[in-house]
């Protein structure tokens, strides 16, 4: 251990090269606290620095966005009058700290961001991954993150209409808690995070100020979980400070803010998030291309005797950030009131300031009073933009070729697939029963199917007849072998969910999670990732309107596998039927819609399937992303049950994609919630059962000469598969199990492992 | 003159206490035996200017029943708080 | 047409979706904030689902002393209809306007899922339209809704039928598997399901149009 003190900035998480670009800026040393504010807009979760180059890639244009990605949340047009946000990120180190708070504090952030927007915030989703929960420590996290979501969001007011529950021992200590919100609101009330005319007032809304999280996200999600090396290095300047939710506080914060908009009385407005007031008066002052003043005295405190540094980058909870014009505010102050919600003026929109090269720059000014002593004075853009891009280095792993080889289709011996089935079941129902997922009478399809739907209606919202639907999505075991068609694969699996229910794709946002980018390996991972989601979103025409970068999730010195989450945004015209959803009918026929063997060099391929993961078969060669072979059954399944929504009359009584666990597990689950069987005469093999690509969707109907008749008049490829009934799931002589057991074994498989039952 | 006091809210006896009997299940797999009779409740402490402890004491009794318990299934008792 | 009056408390969140129902079986509804002192002319009053004060100290403990509370009491002493769903029923045990109270549920954590109900009496303003016995589907979302009372209250309860609705399959440890109750008179009435939530197929279920058929019809004839 070496006695010499750490310089000040390398203690804030800047390198020496960024102090000198900081000197560079400023035409001279900063001060203690201007390093401080650098620290944390430079961190990378702020800055996204070592992954921006990459996401430049990806498209974010089409006729119908009207926000894309760098706003609070992507908005596109979604008919009717009315606009669609939606927003997606991580919560995943303060979740392993503080399960409960951490993903408490990560659902009203990402409302925070939708209603930032002018959005009334009508449905949560959570992807969630955790370690195996045979460690009791990972049992906890599970425990306290789905009571977090729930405390939070149902007492905020927003249904929880779906997510991921995904175990696996690379996220042991280190969960992904990953949050996705979707509002709504007429196309005219779209408010951005501006600041503009000199002498508008900067109002902080909400919450007081406290001492929680300083510099908790940017230092936290920067540290990492390295096991002894990196405990070390979490001194006292790093050492977390939990930050508390308050769903009460939030709900009326809420209320007020869309009043306020509602009545015109902001000029713009923006949540306070990761880095708190630095961030969201250095990101509004710049997007206006002002300058802002800002009094910490005039900034409500929850404690005594904080210093400056504390005032401008606490992330205390449940604030925003709204530039009102000096008439509007006592009438900003009235609404205020009635939602019994704090609002202060903290800050001054100023002019630019010339500089000597004749430039106008927007200064953000740190002052002791507004009158008083300037203890900062940086330009808001250099804060809010300037942060240095880094390129570092990548480099595919060298084990990668041998990995691939391992393949668990070609020598994985055959076991007793009835058994195999029942151990691949889990009903996550134990979760999702403890969200609120039907408030404002919207939800059409909740969790636990394929997609989730809801009517698009709400408050102070256009009628309309139309839906929306949402999906997210990820598969670290495909992403592992292969992260540019794990992703592209990825996507395509949450445009088959979403036809599940009858939505066309418009939209994708994204949360990247991945390890140590310090580690050219991870960095290779990300960049393959964004380039299979850029080739997928090319060839779906889709645009990427939003996303979020969560780096350093590693655990004992080992990251995790490549793990970006997919969120699809879908709509459909006309909602007001339900979708048929799984429920078949004893007689129906069975066939299956999509080409039945995968792209490329293996017709039924188990590498990344689930069941090999089973087995601890981790290598092998994935299916190619080929969206050619996709498109066209996309297209016929969304039609199919967009015009059952539509109210009309059709012979499917039953949709579900082939996905996790394969055709065998997508039949079993059908038939666990109608508890009726299946009959399906012959399989191509083994793999046939539990290979995963997707693609292929299991269809029932009552007539099947129609229905086949439509998928070959719209060039798609069918199979019959058999005929619904009985009280077996039997498939092909390759395993037969009787429903009761599969319903047993699924319902109780998750609450088993909590050791809740 | 100030007075710290504190107010204890207890279930009544009789009233089930799924918490109380939750954590007494678990204690036995933790390796603490021979716990029994487990029962949740909340602890509230705040100041009240008084010119008597016995004032004090009776004010904070009379807002423990109004407000800090329901009186259909809680208990409230209001104590000084002698050490502050 | 009936006017029923919603009250909205900060933190209640189904003040919407239960002025929804109302309106879908032809009654007008009003949003009335917790700060109002009277309620105006009414046909009867839902205290609807939420959070009301963050659920902070117990579900109901705060929003019992809002001002509009005096208002609810004296419409309901004069026998005027009054509803209280989910936090809307804790709300009405914490003002003493119903009897019991509502505590965690038995396996400590929030539910929300369908629950099969049985009409259990049909001398209230919310079950006076349901058939006695039937079973009705509607969803619950609630962290406290096991009803508990002593024994006392319990055997009153089941002399003055006040008992309305009862889980077929108890959820969350309610005595009796009690989903609702009313005071003796039958005019006020608290339940933990959400009837506002069964509205219509497309959501799920439509059988707590029933319910509230009742609840809205007793105030059009009234008016």
């Amino acid at each position: 251990m070496s006695s010499a003190p750490e310089p000040l900035h390398r203690a804030l998480g800047l390198t020496d090269s960024e102090l000198d670009d900081i000197r560079q800026v400023l035409s001279r040393d900063p001060n203690p606290l201007e390093l401080a504010l650098y620290g944390v807009m430079w961190s990378e979760h702020c800055s996204y620095k070592s992954s921006r180059i990459h996401l430049k890639r990806l498209p974010s244009k089409g006729a119908h966005v009207l926000v894309g990605p760098g706003e609070g949340a992507g908005v596109i047009d979604a008919g009717d009058g009315i606009g669609i946000a939606i927003r997606i990120e991580s919560h995943n180190h303060p979740s392993a700290i503080e399960p409960y708070q951490g993903a408490a504090t990560g659902v009203g952030g990402i409302l925070r961001d939708v209603f930032s927007m002018g959005a009334r915030p009508l449905a949560v989703m959570d992807p969630l991954f955790f370690g195996n929960l045979d460690d009791a420590r990972n049992r906890w996290l599970v425990e306290g993150v789905v009571s977090g979501i729930s405390g939070y969001g149902n007492s905020v007011g927003v249904p929880t209409i779906g997510g991921e529950l995904t175990f696996d021992e690379c996220y042991s200590a280190n969960p992904l808690v990953n949050v996705l919100a979707v509002g709504a609101l007429p196309t005219d009330r779209l408010a951005l995070g501006v600041a503009s005319g000199w002498g508008n007032y900067a109002v902080l809304l909400g919450s007081s100020t406290g001492r929680d999280g300083i510099g908790g996200v940017s230092v936290l999600a920067s540290a990492g979980f390295a096991g002894d090396d990196g405990a070390a290095s979490i001194d006292d300047a790093k050492r977390p400070s939990v930050q508390v939710g308050d769903p009460y506080e939030e709900k009326r914060l809420i209320e007020a803010c869309l009043e306020l908009l509602d009545r015109g009385y902001v000029v713009g407005i923006q949540d306070l998030g990761g880095a708190g007031l630095v961030c969201a008066t250095c990101e509004t002052a710049a997007k206006g291309g002002v300058g802002m003043d800002v009094d910490i005295t005039a900034v409500p405190q929850r404690e005594l005797g904080m210093q400056a540094f504390e005032i401008m980058t606490s992330e205390s909870q449940e604030r925003m950030l709204a530039i009102v014009t000096p008439e509007n505010f006592d009438a900003v102050q009235a609404v205020c009131d009635k939602w019994e919600v704090r609002a202060n003026v903290v800050g001054h929109v100023v002019e630019p300031t010339i500089m000597t090269d004749g430039t106008s720059v927007g200064m953000l000014r740190i002052r002791n009073g507004f009158d008083g002593e300037v203890l900062a004075e940086v330009p808001a853009s250099s804060l809010a933009d300037d942060a240095p891009l880094y390129d570092r280095p990548r480099q595919r792993p060298s084990d990668l070729d041998a990995v691939r080889a391992d393949d668990p289709t070609i020598d994985e011996p055959v076991g007793d697939a009835a058994a195999d089935l029942l151990d691949l079941l889990v009903d996550p129902a134990w979760v999702y029963r403890q969200y609120d997922s039907q408030l404002f009478l919207n939800t059409v399809v909740g969790p636990g199917r394929d997609a989730a739907l809801l009517r698009l209606a709400g408050p102070g919202l256009p009628a309309s007849n139309r839906g929306f639907a949402i999906s997210t999505d990820s598969n670290p075991r495909w992403c592992a072998l292969d992260p540019k068609d794990g992703t592209a694969l990825t996507v395509a699996e949450g445009v088959a969910n979403l036809a599940c229910v009858g939505a066309s794709a418009k939209a994708v946002v994204n949360c990247l999670n991945f390890g140590n980018p310090e580690h050219p390996e991870v960095m290779w991972q990300l960049s393959e990732s964004v380039d299979g989601m850029a080739a997928a979103c090319d060839a779906l025409s889709l645009p990427v309107i939003g996303g979020n970068v969560s780096l350093y999730n590693e655990s004992g010195g080992r990251d995790i596998d490549p793990t970006p989450v997919v969120g699809l945004l879908g709509i459909v015209d006309s909602l007001v039927a339900p979708p048929p959803g799984w429920d078949w009918n004893d007689g129906d026929a069975l066939v299956l819609v999509g080409h039945r063997e995968a792209a490329g060099a293996v017709p039924f391929p188990l590498a990344g399937s689930r069941w090999a993961t089973r087995r601890g078969r981790r290598g092998g060669q994935l299916a190619s992303f080929d969206a050619s072979r996709l498109v066209s059954t996309f297209n016929f399944v969304t039609a199919e049950v967009a015009s059952i929504c539509a109210g009309k009359v059709s012979d499917v009584t039953a949709v579900h994609d082939v996905s996790g666990g394969g055709l065998a597990a997508a039949l079993a689950e059908m038939a666990s919630v109608t508890r009726v069987g299946v009959n399906v005469a012959k399989l191509e093999g083994h793999g046939e059962l539990f290979a995963e690509f997707p693609g292929r969707f299991v269809v029932a109907t009552s007539d099947a000469e129609a229905f086949v008749a439509r998928a070959i008049g719209a060039g798609v490829p069918v199979t019959l598969l058999g005929t619904v009934g009985g009280t077996r799931v039997h498939l092909g002589g390759l395993l037969s199990v009787e429903v009761s057991d599969i319903a047993a074994r699924r319902g109780g498989a998750l609450e088993g492992a909590l050791e809740l039952i | 003159m100030n007075y710290s006091v504190i107010v204890e809210v207890t279930l009544r006896p009789g009233i089930a206490d799924p918490e109380g009997a939750t954590i007494e299940r678990a204690l036995p797999t933790l390796g603490f035996s021979g716990v029994s009779l487990v029962r949740a409740g909340k602890l509230f402490r705040f100041s009240i200017d008084a010119d008597s402890p016995e004032n004090a004491l009776a004010t904070a009794q009379s807002l423990a029943e109004r407000l800090l318990s329901n009186p259909v299934i809680e208990d409230a008792v209001a104590r000084l708080d002698e050490g502050r | 047409m009936a006017r029923i009056g919603v009250v909205v408390f900060p933190g209640s969140n189904c003040e919407y979706d239960a002025a929804a129902a109302v309106e879908q079986l032809g009654g007008s509804a009003e949003l009335i904030f917790h700060s109002a002192t009277s309620l105006g002319d009414l046909d009867g009053v839902i205290l609807p689902g939420g959070f009301a004060h963050g659920d902070y100290l117990r579900p109901g403990a705060l929003a019992r002393f809002s001002p509009v509370m005096d208002a609810v009491a004296a419409f309901a002493a004069a026998g005027g209809p009054v509803l209280g769903i989910c936090n809307g029923f804790q709300v009405l045990t914490e003002a003493g306007l119903l009897p019991g109270a509502l505590q965690k549920n038995r396996g400590l954590t929030f539910l929300c899922q369908p629950t099969t109900l049985i009409v259990s009496s049909t001398r209230s303003v919310l079950t006076r339209a349901a058939t006695l016995g039937a079973e009705l589907v509607v969803p619950i979302n609630h962290f406290s809704g096991a009803y508990t009372c002593d024994d006392e209250t319990y055997a009153s309860l089941v002399a003055d039928d006040q008992i309305v609705l009862r889980y077929r399959d108890n959820p969350n440890g309610s005595r009796d598997d009690i989903a609702g109750v009313a005071n003796e008179a039958g005019n006020v009435v608290g339940l933990m399901p959400h009837p506002e939530r069964a509205m219509s197929s497309l959501l799920g279920s439509a059988d707590g149009r029933v319910l509230l058929e009742g609840f809205v019809g007793v105030g059009a004839a009234a008016h």
